[in-house]
């Protein structure tokens, strides 16, 4: 079964189409890409999936559940979480805690039990803390773990958005641009981590303009172009789609590409 | 030096008011960033429901506690019904109607109660306490020991509960806290509510001293808006500041000046904030990274 099913999905700001007539499927544990120029309506997708914009037309099922226009944080709760291409993490608090506000859902117990620090409220928060150590160390940031989320580098920031969406044990992963700004080391972590994260059974929908990543790792490929689907598939057939090619990766970059793939 | 004394006294009893009503802007500014101008009339409805309430047989106590949570409901109707519906909308106009709701809940509250100045008897009588030279109310220590309670119990709301560092979350990004499964919206919700608690809650220790009428909110909003300019938006540690340090300087400036200047330290200290540090006494200089 489609874990995320995405049907004709379409959203216009005054009069631009910024995406129109959308629709492509992710199963568990499948890593699928969305790639396209900039502009294309990438972002504008992953804001209507994950409920931060109402779509105009169109519909988006998780888990077999019609979820369009649902709250993010009711999808929270259904297993879909992301991080943003421009970063949303809590500036001032510690990159620590940060990793502990993706564990509230799961922690959260009755207000009363909560004031009154009831030893099953102290035993869940220490559960957390655990889990979010190990998460920190899995995105090698658990040596920033007491340092303010403000002061850490671009790069350290995504990934401490990667590592507060998976405090959320979420059955699906939007990733908006995970390795923008990244050096060549970081991507690398990168691309090993949302490898393993699909190894684990958690499917993964990626926004990334590294094609090299993108290629390397994808299932299948969605390419948008003028927010409209102008093709898709597994990534030796994208790249070598001439629509495709005339669009995105433009004459010259298709060689390279081939020669990659 | 007994002058002083007494000036400070009063100016703290005030202070306390300032502080409390600036604490009610602040958790509405942190969780909205609205700046809610029906602040002050919370206030005036936790006076006013008391004292009708209490006038018609309801002991003082009882009085009090359902002035308390009819002005919670009030704060809860005027998100519901005003500011949700326009969430999205720019700020400035949210802020409008905040001022739209305060003429409204002043209107209503003329009709239904009236125009006169009303109090209640003071919870532990009304006879000065003499502390060396100088002369206080027990009931301003009433007011004084409420301000210090609220913001204790806040204190351990936001740091110690989960609810609590959910509404800080969503202060700190709103964005973030709705994906890490927030209800933004509720926790907007609370803030309304709670900080109409806290209003009324001023309004029922303050009355006795100051006594009531429906129209007190609006210099209450003006002191408390601020005091929380000056202690730094945003900041519960600099309503608190800000609050009580305005109302010392109103004490000073109407002691060693002339009270007919006392109601101008507020104007004075808005635009002396906004001249020389826009960010207040503790207010964030967060800068937003894209
Ligand atoms: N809130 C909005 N209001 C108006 N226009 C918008 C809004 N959000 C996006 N757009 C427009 O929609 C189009 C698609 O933008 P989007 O950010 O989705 O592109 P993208 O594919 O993510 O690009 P990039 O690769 O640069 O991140 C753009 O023309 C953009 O200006
Ligand atoms: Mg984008």
């Amino acid at each position: 079964m489609n874990l995320l099913e995405v049907k004709g999905l379409g959203i216009s700001f005054g009069g631009l189409k910024a995406v129109d007539d959308v629709s492509f499927a992710v199963k568990p544990g499948e890593i699928v890409s969305v790639i396209g120029p900039n502009g294309a309506g990438k972002t504008t997708l992953f804001n209507m999936i994950s409920g931060i914009y109402l779509p105009s037309r169109g519909s988006v099922t998780l888990k077999g559940q019609d979820v369009t226009g649902t709250a993010p944080h009711k999808l929270a709760e259904m297993g879909l979480s992301r991080t943003f291409q421009n970063l949303q993490v809590f500036q001032e608090m510690t990159v620590l805690e940060n990793v502990l506000a993706g564990y509230h859902l799961r922690v959260r117990g009755s207000i009363l039990a909560d004031l009154l620090s009831l030893p099953s409220m102290r035993r869940r928060a220490a559960t957390a803390r655990e889990g979010a150590q190990a998460l920190l160390t899995r995105v090698r940031l658990d040596k920033a773990a007491g340092q303010e989320a403000g002061s850490l580098s671009y790069g350290a920031l995504k990934r401490l958005e990667i590592a507060r969406a998976l405090a959320l044990n979420p059955s699906i992963l939007l990733l908006d641009e995970p390795a923008a700004g990244c050096n060549a080391v970081e991507t690398e972590e990168i691309d090993h981590l949302i490898a393993e994260l699909a190894a684990s059974g958690i499917a993964i929908l990626l926004v990334e303009h590294d094609m090299k990543l993108v290629m390397r790792i994808s299932n299948h490929i969605v390419v948008l172009d003028h927010g409209e689907k102008i093709a898709e598939g597994d990534p030796v057939t994208v790249s070598r789609n001439p629509q495709v090619i005339a669009a995105y990766l433009g004459a010259d970059h298709a060689e390279a590409t081939h020669a990659d793939s | 030096m007994d002058a002083l004394l007494q000036f400070i006294f009063s100016g703290m009893t005030v202070g306390a008011v300032y502080a409390l009503v600036a604490l009610g802007f602040t958790i509405i500014y942190n969780a909205s960033d609205v700046v809610n101008f029906a602040q002050g009339e919370f206030v005036m409805l936790g006076g006013m429901i008391t004292v009708f309430t209490y006038m018609a047989g309801v002991p003082l106590p009882l009085a009090a506690v359902l002035a308390i949570v009819a002005t919670a409901a009030v704060g809860v109707a005027l998100n519901k019904l005003a500011i949700e519906p326009a969430r999205g909308a720019p700020v400035v106009s949210l802020i409008i109607i905040t001022i739209g709701a305060s003429i409204l809940i002043r209107g209503a509250a003329q009709l239904i109660f009236d125009k006169q100045l009303h109090r209640f008897p003071a919870f532990s009588g009304d006879a000065p306490l003499r502390v060396m030279g100088a002369t206080i109310l027990p009931q301003s220590l009433w007011v004084i020991g409420g301000a210090i309670l609220v913001f204790v119990g806040l204190w351990l709301f936001f740091t110690r509960t989960l609810t609590g560092k959910a509404v800080l979350a969503t202060a700190n990004n709103r964005v973030a806290a709705q994906l890490v499964g927030i209800n933004t919206n509720w926790v907007m919700t609370l803030s309304f509510g709670l900080s109409a608690a806290i209003g009324a809650f001023a309004g029922v220790l303050v009355t006795p001293i100051t006594l009531v009428s429906y129209d007190i909110g609006v210099g209450l909003a003006l002191k408390g808006f601020a005091g929380a300019m000056l202690g730094g938006m945003g900041n519960p540690k600099g309503a608190l500041v800000g609050g009580l340090l305005l109302g010392l300087l109103e004490a000073m400036t109407a002691g060693y000046l002339s009270s007919q200047y006392k109601d101008a330290v507020a104007f004075i200290v808005i635009l002396a904030v906004l001249f020389v540090m826009p960010h207040g006494l503790f207010g964030s200089k967060s800068v937003e990274r894209v």
